[in-house]
């Protein structure tokens, strides 16, 4: 009835957490390039390509992370006519999803900005690269910090479902000793244990910068 | 580029892919009801229940939250048939999609209860209603009025992370693309009609659940002002 779970298996799990974290900030740096031309189209003063970072959100939350990944996967291989390994699959399917939210995310703190800042910004005669580099996104970086790092969670429990196509992280490395132990009891909530242990400060963390925010500059609505 | 796509095939098999999506369709509108009723449960519990139902209604939500869906599923699903609760796929995901909604909603709802003015609260009581009483017949239902967008979107999340319960292979919409590639050799064109589907699906929930919003909250009212 399959090997005994003993400290063999527990570090085989704990080998697989630098995998989980490599590609959760891969993602997050990736996703964090595309996210901000996201966010700066999504608040562009040109219509049409407005209109192509809010088809390109509606696209990437529309769908089911697993399906963008399975069209990555197979959608590389197709139109490229290579075979690709799991992990540039899973990165730039991670990396295509988290730009998505996280142009959304900036969009929101790029307009939480007040109009005068801009206005006072061009009454300076700066060009609008120079409104949006000097002025407006320094300010929203500030604001964007608490969401962004309670999107950081979100994506180290999304990474999970790279374990589906084969990619050996955490969760895969559970089901590779659920299925040598034959101890799924046992396995899976370690596994669970392990992403609370990495998830929980950084929710905290971004409790607490949003309480802060909140205080210091009165931005967060009360609705 | 050489590849010829063959949409043909997909549309062969284009009312087997519905069947899985009706099931889709089906699982996230359960989960999403049964979702809420836990989701205001805790609220409750949360906010007017005594210490250790605080406590441990934290502790469900923390857990939940700061854990992949995932690994859920394959607790329900493979881990409690250890201790004897021995579950059907379909309702290993049922369950799992409606105690995860359970925790994300429960906090929304709250944020809705705290936006309550407290002098309605407290007029209540002035009227001599229960504890109970106020929060069934006072604060419930402006609550989720509040919070109806927030919660209509992660509502809308939970029905696109159902495509995770294909791994216990609960047959909805994912499961049936998975099988229908692996027998066809067509797994772009699958997971392309697949994942339009779930697009699809994603705005007709919206709808909706727009629309439910207006059936309940906005029917013989004054529009908003």
């Amino acid at each position: 009835m399959g090997r005994p779970f003993g400290s063999g298996e527990f570090l085989y799990l704990l080998k697989a957490i630098p995998w989980t974290l490599l590609l959760s900030l891969g993602a997050l740096v990736g996703g964090g390039i595309v996210g901000l031309v996201i966010a700066i189209l999504r608040t562009a003063p040109s219509a049409p390509l407005r209109w192509l970072a809010t088809g390109y959100i509606e696209l990437f939350q529309g769908t089911p992370v697993l399906m963008q990944l399975f069209v990555t996967y197979y959608g590389i291989a197709v139109l490229f006519d290579i075979q690709v390994g799991a992990w540039p699959a899973v990165l730039t399917a991670f990396t295509l999803y988290s730009g998505a939210f996280l142009g959304e995310i900036w969009r929101g703190s790029i307009q939480a900005i007040p109009r005068a800042q801009w206005e006072a910004a061009a009454c300076l005669s700066l060009s609008f690269p120079k409104q949006l580099w000097l002025v407006i996104l320094p300010q929203a970086a500030r604001i964007s910090i608490p969401p962004t790092v309670g999107f950081a969670v979100q994506l180290i429990k999304t990474t999970s479902i790279a374990a589906i196509i084969g990619f050996v992280e955490l969760t895969r490395a559970g089901q590779l000793m659920t299925n040598t132990t034959f101890k799924p009891m046992i396995v899976y909530p370690i596994v669970a244990a392990l992403y609370f242990i990495l998830c929980w400060p950084l929710s905290l963390l971004a409790q607490r910068l949003e309480s802060r925010i909140d205080t210091s500059l009165g931005i967060k609505q009360h609705f | 580029m050489n590849y010829v796509f063959q949409f043909n095939v997909v549309w062969d098999h284009f009312p087997e892919l519905l069947t899985g999506a009706l099931l889709t369709i089906r699982l996230s509108a359960s989960a999403m009801a049964l979702g809420l009723c836990l989701a205001v449960l805790c609220a409750y519990g949360k906010s007017a229940g005594p210490q250790p139902v605080r406590w441990l209604v934290s502790g469900y939500i923390e857990l939940i939250r700061n854990t992949p869906f995932l690994v859920q599923i394959f607790i329900f699903y493979f881990s409690l048939p250890v201790i004897g609760l021995r579950l059907t796929a379909n309702t290993a995901a049922l369950l799992a999609m409606t105690v995860n909604l359970g925790a994300y909603a429960s906090e929304i709802v709250r944020a809705g209860i705290e936006a309550i003015p407290h002098g309605q609260v407290e007029a209540a009581r002035a009227l001599g209603l229960k504890r109970l009483q106020i929060f069934r017949k006072i604060i419930i239902f402006p609550a989720v009025q509040t919070v109806y967008p927030a919660l209509a979107s992660q509502f809308i999340l939970l029905m696109l992370s159902s495509s995770v319960v294909s791994t216990i292979s609960a047959v909805e919409l994912t499961a049936i693309t998975n099988s229908l590639q692996s027998t066809t050799f067509r797994s772009f064109e699958f997971y392309f009609v697949a994942t339009g589907l779930y697009l699809a699906m994603a705005l007709a929930f919206r709808a909706g659940l727009s629309s439910i919003y207006w059936a309940v909250f906005r029917r013989g009212r004054p529009a908003s002002r």
